[in-house]
């Protein structure tokens, strides 16, 4: 008998690498802070104390470093390394070993490389962290090709897709949003897996279709919630991971709707959101009745004082005015 | 070290490995130059020293990371030559099936976990190897190759400082050829050695003739045992130099004809270790020259393999990026 109760996504998080350090002894966690401090947002707190420094590991302040030793002991196949990137904003300094390293071994050596490796990260505006600590930044990682990328909306969702992740043998960027950790859902405690690449309508609807992911997926349902008081019915999609992409189950569903809004907290060009607009307008032109509407933030980087990143992030509101626009 | 310590069969293998590259660049010069390779090529021609001196102490079941200049360390870590040669073509039956080319051989079955495009990029692939190697306990070593180039990059840095906290097994080797393409070594860097930057990081770094393959044996050799024996990482610099342009084509502004002549004349590692190798009764010219003799037949094998091998298919463009297939579309194509 199945086992459900409410925890955090944090937890759920916490719960997949337990299982996976405890089923596999190759998964090793490396990362800054993620031992006796248990990770920035304790995602890791207790695997310090269970599975020992060997397989928990502190590391400098070396992201490169880091991250480019997890992608060699991945290729030895002597490891499965989860590595925490504290912020995806510090990708900056270690980007050549995700997708010039990672993401291109296994094509460039003709299919014989395996990096079956993790990179767990952080992003997400709402905490006056300003222009460095708050981006999303998983187009740069889908612009690439060889990386999948995962994007969870909640803890359910949280703790099968890393489980998928981990498992998986190709190198995986996991991005955790922050305004997520603390919301609770509810999650089975048996360790279960969600396939990447299978988008999880959050919301059946009929009128307009929201693509939606991370945290914008509960601004979406928010703002669905609301309209369905009005009688109207929206549909929110999340695609769960960008790469690799459900691209029939969006289809399908703005074939249904014949409206699409997509809202995305990435930078609007060359984006996430701008890439389902073409997909759009592209595979189900003919099913279209009116323009596709794009939430994002400007074309800014991140402001510090409330008062701006408030009018930053997407809102409900910014959301649901698109949502009214396309009706 | 003196040539008597060494078994013959070690010293004829250092003497075989280093010829089969000396024959291996200069036929890929030609066929460079001939136009049957595309791309660029970045040859190993006088550094062969380096490699064949390291290599002569490890096993199969090692592991090394490379260069964008890296032939020679495939072909003495024991990498399948037809496959890197058909790879230079950039045919289906290379080591990469044609994708990846010169600046991207990779023989995994045998250790050798990549060329490299990034200079640098390498070096923390081999502390990551250490890293397998020491949580599973295995009697095994890394050793990862570099040019005094990459001693300037961040992944020099931050490698050798976490296999030093973790006293990992790795060794380091910095093939100082003197020239980061054009920029000399004075200019790169306000050192002498490459290794004394072993000292800012807690480890051994050690300087030796990169052109002397006993030399780089020795040196390498105690490196390497420490490292088995669980002590941690070496720092090594080998003196060297590239007899080539920095690739193929290069026009060589920054160095005089007279220097490189000087080198060619008065450095040349295979035929200082030849003259050793003589002198010492070891082995007699036509021995020698029989070794040179199997190894332009090997090449010119390889050389017939690429060429007729076929062009991979347009089919094949979209393989081989992932390895997990999934749901959804993960090798996009609009």
């Amino acid at each position: 008998m199945a086992v459900v109760r409410e925890i955090t996504f944090a937890q759920a998080l916490n719960e997949a690498l337990d299982y996976e350090m405890s089923k596999d002894p190759k998964v090793v966690v490396m990362g800054e802070d993620v031992g006796l401090y248990g990770g920035i947002y304790g995602v890791t707190a207790g695997l310090y104390e269970k599975y020992g420094p060997e397989r928990v590991r502190d590391t400098p302040i070396a992201e490169s470093g880091f991250i480019g030793t997890a992608v060699g002991a991945a290729a030895t196949g002597l490891l499965r390394p989860v590595v925490e990137l504290m912020f995806i904003d510090f990708l900056g300094v270690a980007f050549d070993q995700l997708y010039n390293q990672a993401g291109k071994m296994r094509y460039m050596f003709g299919g014989k490389a395996k990096i079956s490796m993790v990179l767990r990260t952080t992003c997400g505006a709402g905490f006056s962290a300003a222009a460095q600590h708050s981006q999303s930044l998983h187009a740069l990682f889908s612009h690439v090709p060889g990386l999948k990328v995962v994007m969870p909306s909640t803890p359910y969702d949280a703790k099968g897709l890393l489980i998928s992740s981990i498992e998986d043998d190709d190198p995986v960027i996991f991005i955790e949003h922050k305004g997520l950790y603390a919301i609770k859902g509810e999650v089975p405690e048996e360790p279960y897996s969600i396939p990447l690449g299978e988008a999880d309508v959050k919301r059946e609807g009929k009128e307009v279709t929201i693509v939606a992911t991370a945290a914008m997926v509960h601004k979406s349902l928010e703002v669905a919630e609301k309209l369905e008081k009005e009688g109207i019915s929206v549909e929110v999609v999340d695609p769960r991971s960008i790469v690799p992409l459900d691209v029939d189950t969006i289809l399908n569903s703005i074939k249904k709707t014949g409206k699409l809004v997509v809202v995305d907290e990435g930078y609007p060009r060359a984006s996430f959101a701008s890439d389902i607009a073409a997909l759009a307008v592209s595979k189900a032109f003919d099913s279209l009745k009116a323009p596709v509407k794009i939430v994002t933030p400007p074309a800014t980087p991140v402001p510090f004082s409330p008062a701006l990143e408030s009018e930053w992030i997407p809102s409900a509101e910014k959301i649901e005015k698109a949502v009214r626009e396309v009706l | 070290m003196p040539v008597e310590e060494i078994p013959k069969e070690t010293l004829l293998w250092m003497y075989e490995t280093m010829v089969r590259i000396r024959v291996h660049e200069e036929r890929v010069a030609e066929l460079f130059a001939q136009g049957k390779i595309p791309g660029f090529v970045h040859l190993y021609v006088g550094e062969e020293a380096v490699a064949v001196g390291v290599m002569a102490n490890l096993r199969k079941e090692d592991y090394i990371t490379s260069t964008h200049r890296g032939h020679g360390h495939y072909i003495a870590k024991g990498g399948d030559i037809k496959a890197s040669m058909a790879e230079l073509f950039g045919k289906k039956t290379g080591s990469g099936k044609g994708k990846g080319g010169s600046m991207h051989i990779a023989d995994l079955d045998v250790g050798e976990l990549g060329a490299n495009g990034i200079v640098g990029g390498g070096i923390p692939h081999a502390v990551g190897a250490g890293l397998g190697i020491k949580l599973n306990g295995l009697d095994r070593v890394a050793v990862a190759f570099f040019g005094d180039g990459a001693s300037n990059q961040q992944n020099f840095h931050e490698g050798i400082n976490l296999a030093a906290i973790w006293k990992l097994p790795v060794v380091f080797v910095c093939e100082n050829n003197q020239y980061q393409i054009s920029l000399s070594y004075e200019k790169q860097q306000a050192i002498k050695s490459v290794a004394e930057r072993g000292k800012a990081y807690g480890i051994p770094g050690v300087s030796v003739d990169g052109q002397d393959v006993l030399a780089v044996y020795e040196v390498a050799k105690e490196a390497i045992e420490r490292a088995r024996r669980g002590e941690g990482p070496t720092l090594i610099e080998a003196k060297t130099y590239r007899f080539r342009g920095h690739f193929e084509g290069d026009p060589q502004v920054y160095r005089s004809k007279e220097e490189v002549e000087w080198w060619k004349k008065n450095k040349d590692p295979i035929k200082l270790f030849e003259k050793k190798l003589l002198d010492k009764g070891i082995a007699t010219k036509e021995e020698l020259d029989a070794i040179w003799e199997k190894a332009r037949k090997e090449i010119e094998e390889a050389v017939n393999f690429a060429e007729e091998s076929p062009w991979p298919s347009k089919e094949e463009v979209v393989e081989d990026v992932f390895s997990t297939p999934t749901k959804g579309v993960l090798v996009w194509q609009w």
